[in-house]
């Protein structure tokens, strides 16, 4: 099962600002993603954290290919998406698939929910009407709704049960890939619980690799076997999901860890406060991008870029500290 | 503690919607007391009222469509559910007061942050413009906000949401309440800045002696912040406790199942999760509210509301296996 699904080599994605309103001219780039790699191994999860701004969006729509990069590549099983035309984009397009954070928006309300799960399915390859309505029957059942559900609109169902139908649509197509973009945040608690173990189950089953796109640090440990830490559009620490939670290098993780609040009022962590807020993408900082906040930054992390550095383990970080 | 230290008590509150649907019960028999500097947590999930209860105290509750059915709310000795509406905008700020979720809705868009904090003076008091300006700069020092006197002129699209949400502090503490509602406040923040502002609502609260009511559904939250924990489900308190007790021995089954749902950092053996949802709340059933999802439920928990039963000091729930016949009635099956 270990073999290597997703490459991203280098990727990067700078929007341009612009001013004026007929003679548009460019006065500079949003450097959403900048230079980031990792791979995504079939059925396993690779979780990428990082703050509001970071780039975690824009590197999920850059791997649905919604998003065309400024440089760099995305292999599927060794095969560049940018390659894809025709028939072979589609095949792509019922290869990787993604869910929302919001199950509210990002369903039709004017579709049934067999028709919603169906789509991508019906869109991307010739299925007769049998073969359609037994695959909505088999995911449905699979993501724990039953068949007579498909008749319903998105309206009817609760918010756990919409984020179902959601995952249902996903998986219609027999991905190898689903992105799931904040799965979770938008549900109550005890929701949550039930489709975190569902994703769970259902990675076990049929064998599809995650990328989590998420904030809370408690749900990429639960869930992914690999975890990316991404500031300011670059990966600062790369790591198997245990090592890096038993032992986080970067600065940045570090704060970032001891932000997470306590299980237990009794707990006692020291807390690393970091100062001010998360630089603008457009001009970010020289050198190392977080030296203006870390607590730990030296003369020459306002210089100089670090460098990936492999600290065994599969473990991977970008600080000066460890050089 | 003394009783002379409880700032507001609410007993027995009732605030009901009416529609074509029927009675919707989002705050259905609810009391609680709240002392001096004190933080108390009212947890639960998204429609279980706990929102109403905040908009209840603030006389706020939408209208017309909702109102307080029966039920007290003393604050400082006055009956808040009595007041007119001219009334309670005089003590809305002044005795008690208000912070939102979303720090990008809450502030208006066209006005200057200085213009939006000394507003919030100039609704209770006169004073001279000079005067107000200044303690305006004040009152967002107080917060933390770098350089208040630059950022006055400042509108609320340049501030980030962390800055955002400090300026909505300084206008709820601006005119000295004895008592801040803080509904979810952090949601919309990043994890770093919202522990700074954690921190920031602890500081303010140690200067000041403020008792806040924190309205969450995050126990992470809970274990940082609150002295005292109020679980609601359903439109009902279900178990109040001071938080320590809550976290070691929580006593209702609501309790420890939505506990036991909470995904820790430190651990990755597979969640518990809570079957089914909560009930609507305008077809709420005759006994517990919890029982349809009770792994522990019995035929008489569908009949009967539980009352409060004491569970250990300063500690109540409501719920059935608190009372004595409840270990009679086991033996009674298992014989």
């Amino acid at each position: 099962m270990n073999q290597e699904l997703l490459r991203v080599e280098n990727l990067k994605k700078h929007f341009p600002v612009t001013e004026g309103l007929v003679l548009q001219r460019t006065v500079g780039y949003v450097q959403a993603v900048d230079g980031i790699s990792f791979t995504i191994n079939n059925g396993e999860t690779l979780g990428l954290v990082g703050e509001s701004g970071c780039g975690k969006t824009t590197t999920s729509k850059l791997i649905l290919r919604l998003e065309k990069p400024t440089d760099g590549n995305i292999y599927l099983e060794g095969q560049d998406i940018q390659s894809f035309r025709g028939d072979g984009l589609r095949e792509f397009r019922t290869q990787v698939q993604a869910v929302f954070q919001d199950p509210w928006s990002s369903l039709s309300p004017r579709m049934r929910v067999k028709d919603i799960v169906s789509e991508a399915l019906v869109v991307n390859r010739n299925v007769s009407d049998q073969e359609r309505d037994d695959r909505v029957e088999e995911v449905l059942t699979q993501v724990g709704l039953h068949q007579g559900q498909g008749e319903l609109y998105p309206h009817e169902f609760s918010g756990g049960q919409r984020q179902r139908v959601a995952v249902a649509s996903a998986l219609a197509s027999y991905p190898k890939l689903i992105i799931l973009d904040e799965p979770v945040s938008a549900l109550d608690v005890s929701i949550r619980a039930q489709v975190m173990n569902l994703l769970v189950d259902l990675q076990k089953e049929t064998g599809v690799a995650f990328l989590l796109v998420a904030h809370n640090l408690a749900t990429v440990r639960y869930m992914a076997h690999q975890t990316a830490v991404m500031y300011l559009g670059q990966i600062v620490e790369y790591s198997p999901t245990e090592e890096l939670y038993e032992n986080p290098l970067h600065p940045y993780t570090k704060a970032l860890f001891s932000a997470a609040l306590p299980a237990h009022p009794d707990d006692q962590r020291e807390e690393v406060v970091l100062t001010g807020e998360v630089p603008s993408p457009i001009n970010p900082p020289s050198g190392c991008r977080f030296h203006p906040r870390c607590p730990f930054a030296m003369d020459r992390c306002a210089v100089e870029v670090p460098l990936q550095l492999d600290k065994g383990n599969g473990h991977f970080v970008s600080c000066h500290l460890y050089d | 503690m003394s009783n002379n230290d409880v700032v507001l008590q609410v007993n027995d509150l009732h605030t009901y919607f009416f529609n074509r649907r029927g009675i919707t019960k989002a705050v259905d028999g609810i009391s609680f007391t709240l002392r001096e500097g004190e933080t108390l947590g009212i947890v639960g999930e998204s429609g279980c009222g706990k929102t109403m209860t905040a908009l209840s105290l603030l006389g706020l509750v939408p209208q017309p469509g909702a109102r307080i059915v029966s039920g007290e709310i003393i604050l400082d000795g006055e009956d808040l559910v009595q007041k007119s509406k001219q009334e309670m905008r005089e003590i809305r700020g002044r005795k008690i007061s208000m912070i939102l979720q979303d720090p990008q809705t809450s502030l208006n868009p066209v006005f200057s942050i200085g213009n939006q904090v000394i507003e919030a003076f100039a609704i209770n008091e006169k004073g001279n413009r000079k005067a107000m300006i200044n303690r305006a700069v004040e009152a967002l020092r107080n917060v933390r906000v770098a350089a208040p006197e630059t950022r006055m002129k400042d509108y609320p699209h340049q501030m980030s949401g962390g800055m955002k949400q400090r300026v909505i502090g300084a206008i709820s503490i601006a005119s000295s309440p004895k008592v801040i509602i803080a509904d979810e406040p952090t949601t919309a923040l990043d994890v770093t800045i919202q522990l700074q502002y954690l921190r920031l609502l602890k500081e303010i609260q140690s200067e000041t002696g403020l008792a806040i009511i924190f309205i969450t559904h995050d126990f992470g939250i809970v274990a940082r912040m609150c002295d005292r924990v109020a679980v609601m489900y359903a439109g009902r308190i279900v178990e109040t406790a001071d938080v320590r007790t809550l976290f070691n021995k929580p006593v209702h089954p609501y309790t420890q199942a939505l506990m036991a749902s909470v995904p820790q950092m430190d651990r990755t053996d597979r969640l518990f999760a809570i079957d089914g949802q909560p009930p609507a709340l305008w077809d709420l059933p005759e006994g517990c509210r919890f029982a349809e999802r009770c792994s522990h439920a019995r035929p008489h928990c569908h009949q009967e509301y539980p009352g409060m039963f004491q569970a250990g000091d300063d500690h109540h729930a409501s719920c059935w296996m608190l009372d004595e016949s409840w270990s009679n009635t086991e033996q009674e099956v298992t014989a």
